[in-house]
């Protein structure tokens, strides 16, 4: 059962965001913020269908709780997000 | 050793019994480090308190005011008693140090893992986000984990420890917990898998663990956050990959 389960399963892939040397400690607050801002920034330079932005974006949604992610897009809406988005 | 054990269709002691004094069963290597820890320390602190309690009895008794009326006009300095004590305590701390430093830099290190899942911690539930996956409407994967309370148990489930959503979590894989709090501080602990961190609003911590074994684990919010502090239990379980796998799929639904 259970191969042809994993068979089936191909979309999903056990694979996440790996070491960050930047971040070694337990405090991971500034691996995901920078994650964020660093994913906007790439996109505003490069264009949202630049491949390598993507990373990014894996990242900080792998990293931030999706409440913060929530607030953080709205701040950005409202011209209110702490930190420059441009690149 | 688990292994071994388990060839005798032995039961692993994965939950809090009451009135219990001793460790649960290990199910991560870091556990089973602590508890190494734990024990060696533990041997030789033995051995110490014998040794100190049997010198301070036999002063008191030998040289009491009436076997030895005089002692306490010539037992009153030795420079070289007072070099052995100072020094020799100080060599079974450093003795200490290193094998427990060395474990908890071991449990620090987060080794590449295969799968980070956010804990976040409310008053008075946990939610578990597994965002390194989407759903099918492209949302991340996250529900909250609430204790059944008692007139909903069924048979088998323990009371103030079971909930309606499980962690569920591959077995064999090293897995990050990127845990934080929405209200006040929490604390995210599984004894059997060596698992205590504060879950710290604004903050986000993270740990690394790995489960040897499939099983269920129980853990309880470590960190008083309020009135219903004792009723927000943890429950992890852990499942072979392939068995994940399908899980997640029928999450994502």
């Amino acid at each position: 059962m259970s191969e042809s389960a994993s068979a089936e399963q191909s979309r999903f892939v056990l694979q996440t965001v790996g070491f960050d040397a930047r971040f070694p400690n337990t405090n991971q607050t500034r691996n995901c913020f920078q994650n964020y801002t660093d994913y906007f920034r790439c996109i505003t330079a490069k264009g949202e269908d630049f491949a390598p932005c993507k990373q990014f974006k894996k990242a900080y949604h792998s990293l931030c709780p999706n409440e913060w992610i929530a607030k953080w897009d709205e701040q950005r809406e409202n011209g209110t997000f702490p930190a420059s988005l441009e690149p | 050793m688990a292994l071994f054990i388990s060839n005798f269709n032995s039961i692993f002691n994965d939950a809090a019994e009451p009135w219990q004094l001793g460790f649960q069963d290990t199910a991560a290597p870091g556990f089973t480090g602590l508890v190494t820890l734990h024990n060696t320390i533990g041997f030789y602190l033995i051995v110490i308190s014998f040794a100190v309690f049997w010198v301070i009895f036999s002063i008191a008794y030998y040289y009491n005011s009436n076997n030895h009326p005089i002692a306490l006009k010539y037992l009153t300095h030795g420079t070289v008693i007072e070099l052995i004590w100072t020094i020799s305590p100080a060599f079974i701390l450093i003795a200490i140090a290193f094998p427990s430093f060395r474990l908890l830099y071991l449990m620090d290190e987060v080794i590449s893992p295969t799968l980070t899942i956010k804990v976040v911690g409310h008053q008075w539930y946990w939610s578990y986000e597994y965002s390194d996956f989407v759903t099918d409407q492209g949302e991340s994967i996250d529900f909250d984990s609430y204790m059944i309370p008692e007139s909903d148990l069924e048979l088998g489930q323990f009371r103030l420890l079971d909930v309606d959503n499980k962690l569920i979590i591959p077995v064999d894989c090293h897995i990050r917990l990127i845990v934080t709090g929405a209200d006040v501080i929490h604390s995210y602990a599984v004894p059997s898998l060596g698992l205590k961190l504060d879950c710290v609003p604004g903050r986000l911590n993270q740990v690394s663990f790995l489960a040897e074994r499939p099983g269920t684990f129980y853990g309880q919010c470590s960190e008083i956050c309020g009135v219903w502090h004792g009723f927000m239990p943890i429950v992890v379980e852990a499942v072979s990959s392939p068995d994940f796998l399908v899980w997640i799929d029928s999450a994502s639904q």
